[in-house]
């Protein structure tokens, strides 16, 4: 690493960074494809969300009368924190400074701190939606941290660090080793994942029906760029977590070196796997009904519960003398 | 680290160890009746499977035996007799409200590093590769009792019974690589005319209290005086 130029390497990070906010719309897309495919539609093309983007940006955001500077503000803290997190997670290549300078907490911290932001901002104008919809988000975020931390510390105790880099960097030069710890953690990270991109069965992203909306409820006031931010920051979010869930769990692919071939190989790799994961969303959202908000409770129990078991049986079946 | 020393097939028996606890929660956690029978179904195969992979690996062929007893008995027979059962006494659609999931997942999780507690002056003696799992086995045995203490509905404690069986099964294969076969064919017998006699007295508990919540039990019945 030393070796390298640094200025190339954050060149990289910095291109890794930008191939999030380019793939964000893509996965989204796909997804919606894909869902659309198996309920015998034809469905939007595969780049509609990117138009959507497009169009959003180029309207006039307007605004309501009661907001505060702080609703103007919360698109932009929104988006850059999602973005950040997402930078700091191994995409295309494992060995890049902005995975250095950032591990798991950190990346849990700015994704709270998002996620406090987009509550604020939903109660901000005084609607009713906005903070039902904030008061909602709380709650399934409040339910899922601890499952997602749990989750990523079953991961840190056996890589013996929480940066990202370092857990990956640990499976690919280890043999191949079947953990039933790992196993739990993917249960649990997957299930936490579910909840916190806003999918089914927590939360449906296609409807605006106002009894069972909790994301959108607390975009409803917004328009224009503004919009355009938030759904592309939840957009970034979904690729933030399938990267995670790919790389770490299947880290098989990622660039090892910044030869131009291992990038190209890294490239192919991630997006064959998020097309993969797209396509497991989406027959999973097809598959199963949207619950009652009140089982979300249950649900995120069962993703705190298998995290919970990741860690025993690391500490039980693994580590034994 | 242990965990790379070991053949990929003795890996193999620790992720279906671990699977083995996680359906023993799901038992625990789960509400309705015929879901249950599907998992504790499920956790016989595991154990089935469990013992099969130790059977190759350790090269110890009457375990071959006890696995297709296991696999007859606990992940075939008794599901289906007591979904049977169920069918019979018109309880297929039974929902029963768990008291206070998320309490009692944690007291289960209690259990499990309890156990783990317990077992810790044994793992150090390195017997075998499959020492570590005797501390899941004897947390599967706790979380059925539990299961029998904390659920009120009959079908259900015979299924934490039941459960408790497959943790001593378990223990029995991890610790000494099975029990001698008469020990075996004798416990799996028990178990058998164990579950034809529940299933009497389901029927007799619901003709004189009208319900399988063992719970009424408890009450006093002589100043209701119906069936006199």
């Amino acid at each position: 690493m030393d070796h390298l130029l640094t200025a190339a390497t954050w060149g990289l990070a910095l291109l890794q960074a930008l191939l999030y906010a380019a793939l964000g719309p893509l996965l989204v897309g796909w997804v919606r494809k894909v869902k659309a495919v198996l309920q015998n539609r034809r469905g939007a093309p595969v780049l509609q969300p990117y138009r959507d983007l497009r169009k959003l940006l180029m309207k006039e955001a307007r605004v309501a009368h009661t907001a505060s500077p702080l609703f103007r503000a919360a698109p932009y803290i929104v988006f850059s924190a999602t973005w950040l997190a997402a930078a700091t997670v191994p995409l295309v290549a494992v060995s890049l400074p902005t995975a250095a300078i950032a591990d798991i907490i950190a990346l849990v911290g700015l994704l709270a701190l998002a996620r406090f932001f987009l509550a604020l901002a939903g109660m901000d104008v005084g609607t009713a939606f906005g903070g039902m919809g904030a008061s909602r988000e709380m709650l399934v975020s409040a339910l899922a941290e601890p499952a997602m931390l749990m989750a990523v510390f079953t991961l840190a105790m056996t890589a013996h660090s929480t940066n990202l880099a370092s857990v990956v960097d640990y499976h690919l030069t280890t043999t191949v080793v079947l953990r039933p710890s790992f196993l739990f953690a993917l249960g649990g990270l997957i299930l936490v994942a579910i909840a916190e991109t806003g999918r089914i069965p927590v939360d449906n992203p296609a409807t605006h029906l106002e009894l069972t909306m909790i994301h959108e409820a607390m975009l409803l006031e917004y328009s224009g760029r503004h919009l355009a931010l938030m759904e592309w920051a939840a957009q970034i979010k979904l690729v933030l977590y399938g990267a995670l869930i790919a790389n770490v769990f299947f880290p098989w692919g990622i660039a090892y070196n910044l030869a131009p071939a291992a990038l190209g190989l890294g490239f192919v790799a991630i997006v064959g796997k998020l097309l993969i994961l797209g396509a497991a969303l989406a027959i999973g959202e097809t598959v199963l009904a949207k619950m009652r908000l009140f089982r979300a409770p249950a649900f995120l129990n069962l993703a705190l519960l298998m995290s919970l078991l990741g860690l025993l049986s690391h500490v039980i079946l693994e580590v034994g003398t | 680290m242990s965990l790379s020393g070991l053949l990929l097939l003795q890996q193999f028996v620790l992720v279906l160890a671990a699977l083995v606890l996680f359906t023993s929660f799901v038992l625990l956690a789960q509400a309705r009746l015929v879901s249950a029978i599907h998992a504790f179904a499920w956790q016989g195969a595991l154990v089935a499977a469990v013992t099969t992979v130790v059977a190759v690996t350790g090269k110890s062929h009457h375990l071959y035996f006890s696995a297709l007893l296991t696999l007859a008995l606990k992940a075939l027979l008794i599901p289906w007799m007591l979904h049977r059962l169920t069918r019979r006494l018109a309880l297929e659609r039974h929902v029963e409200a768990v008291w206070r999931p998320a309490l009692t997942i944690m007291a289960a999780v209690g259990l499990v590093i309890f156990s783990y507690w317990l077992v810790l002056p044994m793992v150090q003696q390195e017997l075998t590769f499959t020492r570590n799992v005797v501390a899941i086995s004897l947390a599967v045995v706790l979380i059925g009792l539990l299961m029998m203490v904390f659920r009120q509905q009959a079908v259900i404690q015979v299924l934490g019974f039941m459960s408790m069986e497959n943790g001593l099964f378990l223990a029995a294969v991890s610790a000494t690589a099975g029990m001698p076969l008469v020990v075996e064919l004798g416990v799996a017998f028990d178990v058998l005319v164990a579950m034809v006699l529940f299933g009497v007295f389901f029927f007799q508990i619901r003709e004189s209290i009208d319900s399988l919540d063992v719970d009424q039990l408890n009450r006093l019945t002589e100043s209701v005086g119906e069936d006199e």
